[in-house]
């Protein structure tokens, strides 16, 4: 177990160092930014002092460490856009983002495990048909034309829900929440339904192919055989042995809800990141570039060792193999 | 005329070992379980039909769409933002309304389709050739070089492609200068979209190629002297390209669908050149003022084009999986 963990944690370092090695040959190339500070009238002592000053003269490798070390510390350097430093932008826009993913998971979850569970009991129903059918639709809806559908519906048409940004928001120390508001609670529907409905549809078809196999094995039988309720042999049996590949698809769901978070910040002018990125590449803003770039594969990195965590958590079989595994590399 | 036809179709059941005219193959064809299986699918039928006429009525779109939108002598102002004809105030000349130019929306939309369907294509050969160059380079060399590369392809998997693309499209877009960016957009566009799905076609080229190698004909063909490049692309290929055509049909589905999406963010197709994601973009403004047309056709051809895809996709999936049969 401890080995399998540091084996995983060495591999996401690689990950990372490669990737802010990217950030940083990113910073590097692209623009000048003594240029972007001083503007152009700037006299050449003036550039000189500011080279110095950011260390720009330093060798190529003592840089690389440096801006690495900085990162490490949650440093990313100075905003060209905005002149102030990249994580304090940061820090200002991560909550909304994380707001929306996370409720945007708890809505794709809440609709699609039900639906899944549904359409697997029934199989030959016309219902579980049709949401079958109905959810290829879904798989396939990008996330913006959602996004302008639903704002043509409830935010021109019937009025009911804001077409763009947060709503009120309520500070709790550094973070603001918009969920303890209403007009922030009205403002997160439409985007976070958005970003469910794809992974909604995605979530109840994994949910209904695994459900078919596990219905089909020899536990079932037993447990059936042993007279206990449908009830307790489709919850307790069958849906807790489908749960790995769920927590599997929720981990992967929340890195693309991430990604495509920046599609629903972009239709719904959220104040997250997706925008704040959208915005510096528009803007050829490299520090905040690179920051985002390095943070992004960063909570991969994390959701990706968390899923792998989780499934032994869940799967006692898994943690087994894994202790023989490593009993026969060790010895 | 229809007994000429037949014959041949009779005679191809026949002895076994006969070259069968293309007749005698597309009634096999018709006669196969996939066919069987397609023909008994309605809802399959109608997508591909779909899929087809979208396809013909975007490579015919200079010829089939009733106005010509970046004909700038037939454009004309007055004609701008008129509403489809089934409303109150529209002209029987444009069946879906018109933009703020005074552009036919349907015909922007062929236009816009034609635009996509080509970048989508584009962007699906490059995965492609990169897929089936490092995939093949991969399972047959093995080794480091197989290590590295799938290494690679995992790293790359982890992270979700819309974003690699963005992140491609998106910096290469802001490294160009200026002037090249207009010139430049579309094929970095293309490259992004490329470069961030060719880990699907690699692996599955790959594990193609690792069941192959073993094969006594890759033995032969080793042991005639074949070189290791000649024996990937010529023997190793045409035997792991089956799936790898499946995987790419659907891929352009996905592509398009990225495609629009960079579009629509503005890091895509430039409005000189307008796609559907770029058709979008540019209406979504006028929803907020009454215009939904202009926004809201593009968006249904956009669903319509990737729900057709996807239909097929799923289906093929399952006719093709005998474990499902």
């Amino acid at each position: 177990m401890t080995a399998f963990i540091t084996r995983r944690t060495l591999q996401a370092s690689g990950v990372l160092v490669v990737v802010s090695f990217i950030g940083f040959l990113l910073f590097t190339f692209t623009g000048d930014p003594v240029a972007s500070i001083l503007g152009l009238d700037a006299t050449p002592a003036d550039r000189d002092a500011l080279r110095g000053r950011l260390g720009l003269d330093d060798p190529f490798i003592l840089r690389y460490l440096t801006y690495a070390l900085n990162a490490a510390q949650g440093e990313f350097g100075i905003s060209y856009a905005t002149a102030r430093p990249v994580e304090e932008v940061i820090v200002e826009r991560l909550p909304a983002t994380i707001e929306l993913a996370a409720v945007a998971v708890l809505f794709s979850l809440a609709i699609g495990i039900p639906l899944g569970v549904y359409t697997a009991l029934n199989r030959d129903r016309w219902l579980a048909r049709f949401v079958m059918t109905v959810s290829i639709v879904g798989v396939s809806l990008p996330t913006f034309v959602v996004g302008i559908l639903l704002i043509f519906l409830f935010a021109v048409g019937l009025g009911w829900l804001p077409s763009f940004g947060r709503g009120e928001v309520v500070k709790l120390g550094w973070w603001s929440t918009g969920l303890l508001t209403v007009s922030g609670l009205k403002a997160l529907i439409m985007p976070a339904l958005s970003l469910a409905i794809a992974q909604s549809a995605l979530v109840a078809r994994l949910v209904r192919a695994e459900m078919i196999e596990v219905l089909r094995a020899d536990f079932i039988k037993f447990a059936r055989a042993r007279g206990l309720r449908n009830r307790a042999v489709h919850f307790h049996h069958a849906l807790r042995n489908t749960m790995i590949p769920i927590v599997t698809v929720t981990g992967i769901q929340l890195g693309f809800l991430f990604a495509f978070s920046i599609v629903a910040e972009a239709v719904f002018q959220w104040p997250g990141m997706g925008l704040l990125f959208l915005q510096s590449l528009g803007k050829t803003d490299v520090p905040v570039m690179s920051a985002f770039l390095i943070l992004v594969a960063f909570f991969f990195v994390i959701i990706n060792l968390a899923v792998d965590l989780l499934y032994m958590v869940i799967d006692p079989r898994l943690r087994i193999r894994h202790e023989i595994a490593e009993g026969v590399a060790g010895s | 005329m229809t007994a000429k036809t037949r014959q041949p179709v009779l005679t191809a059941a026949g002895p076994a070992g006969d070259a069968p005219g293309w007749q005698a193959r597309l009634a096999r064809l018709y006669d196969s379980d996939i066919c069987y299986s397609f023909r008994h699918a309605p809802l399959v039928v109608a997508a591909a039909l779909l899929f087809l006429l979208m396809i013909f009525a975007a490579v015919f779109a200079p010829w089939l769409a009733p106005t010509n939108p970046y004909d700038l002598k037939t454009l004309n102002l007055l004609d701008s933002l008129l509403p489809p004809i089934w409303v109150e105030g529209s002209d029987p000349r444009f069946l879906l309304g018109t933009d703020s130019q005074g552009g036919g929306i349907l015909s922007l939309i062929m236009y816009g389709a034609r635009v996509s369907l080509t970048v989508g294509a584009l962007a699906v050969s490059v995965s492609v050739s990169l897929g089936i160059t490092l995939g093949l380079v991969s399972g047959y060399i093995g080794g480091k070089i197989d290590a590295v590369i799938m290494r690679i392809a995992d790293i790359q998997l982890t992270f979700p492609s819309l974003l690699m693309a963005l992140l491609i499209g998106g910096i290469t877009g802001s490294v160009l200068p200026d002037r090249l960016q207009a010139q430049f957009a579309i094929p970095v566009v293309i490259l992004a979209l490329g470069v961030s799905h060719w880990p699907h076609f690699a692996r599955l080229v790959r594990g193609g190629t690792i069941v192959e190698k073993e094969k006594d004909y890759i033995a032969a063909a080793r042991l005639i002297g074949r070189s290791p490049f000649a024996i990937m692309f010529r023997q190793v290929l045409p035997n792991v390209l089956n799936p790898v055509l499946v995987l790419a049909t659907l891929d352009v589905a996905f592509a398009v669908m990225g495609e629009a999406t960079l579009s629509f963010l503005g890091f895509g197709v430039p409005p000189t050149q307008p796609s559907l994601g770029t058709l979008i973009r540019n209406g979504y403004a006028f929803l907020f003022s009454g215009e939904w047309w202009i926004v809201i056709f593009p968006s249904l051809t956009l669903v319509i084009l990737v729900v057709a895809v996807n239909i097929i996709g799923d289906w093929l999936r399952d006719a093709l999986n005998p474990k499902l049969r």
